[in-house]
């Protein structure tokens, strides 16, 4: 093993073993998002949500909840994992690939937590006897 | 070629744009009926009698941008159908490669098309 140059560096290594894990968690969630996000534009089409008793009533229900929940895990799963290819492909220079990553993290989870959050919100409102608030 | 990069050209606006609008959608209906309307008075139509400047514009943009994601929701999933039968072993032959191509792309507008039209044919009768 070379010390000189970047690629006589890490000859011989081999690769750093999480392109398969990467490859299947991206296959599990497109099967999960075929699924869910199929449910959920075919819901959307029948309830065509410009109304919002309509729309809350639908959202209200647990089994929808639950639903969406799994749908916010599934798709935001997906988008990390396709973003990151992405920003690996087309975002070169150590130092912004990382920063690109980083933000790409933020709103993975930032975005998949406001979403599951809002969820609980329509789903237990009603229940905790609190009228609507504003976020 | 085409429809590799349109695969990743629909998931990424899907994974930005369409993610984006749906958080916005779900915070809407967690706050209120307020928000929700203010949320389609921007996005879909403005019931008011005077509509701003920027919501006639913001009306007009949003319909493009979810019947734009309509339609990427449809490249990506047959895409990606196409992409787990590749993943198979199956459908590498010339042939039915590009046949499968084109089909995807037919198909992705195909839906988009049937979906919207009939939504604003149903529009249109009332």
């Amino acid at each position: 093993m070379g010390n000189g140059t970047r690629l006589g560096r890490v000859r011989g290594l081999g690769s750093a073993q999480h392109g398969s894990q990467h490859w299947l968690q991206q296959r599990l969630t497109a099967l999960g998002n075929i699924l869910l996000v199929t449910w959920f534009v075919v819901s959307m089409f029948r309830l065509q949500p410009t109304g919002y008793a309509e729309v809350h009533r639908w959202a209200s229900n647990p089994t929808v909840g639950f639903a969406l929940i799994l749908l916010v895990i599934s798709v935001f799963w997906h988008l990390r994992l396709g973003l990151q290819v992405l920003i690996e492909d087309y975002v070169h220079g150590e130092a912004t690939r990382l920063l690109a990553l980083v933000l790409l993290n933020f709103y993975a989870i930032g975005g998949a937590a406001y979403g599951i959050f809002a969820i609980v919100r329509i789903a237990l409102a009603p229940a905790a006897g609190i009228a609507p608030g504003g976020m | 070629m085409a429809v590799s990069i349109l695969h990743r050209a629909s998931g990424d606006g899907l994974a930005i744009v369409g993610a984006l609008m749906f958080l916005w959608w779900l915070g809407a209906i967690a706050s209120g009926p307020e928000a929700y309307a203010a949320f389609i008075a921007c996005v879909w139509r403005d019931p008011s009698p005077e509509i701003s400047t920027f919501h006639q514009v913001t009306n007009i943009l949003g319909k493009v941008v979810v019947i734009g994601l309509t339609w990427a929701f449809f490249q990506h999933l047959f895409s990606g159908l196409r992409h787990l039968v590749l993943d198979t072993g199956a459908g590498y032959e010339l042939k039915t490669n590009k046949l499968w191509s084109a089909l995807v792309i037919i198909g992705g507008i195909a839906a988009t098309a049937a979906i919207w039209l009939y939504i604003f044919a149903e529009a249109l009768n009332g």
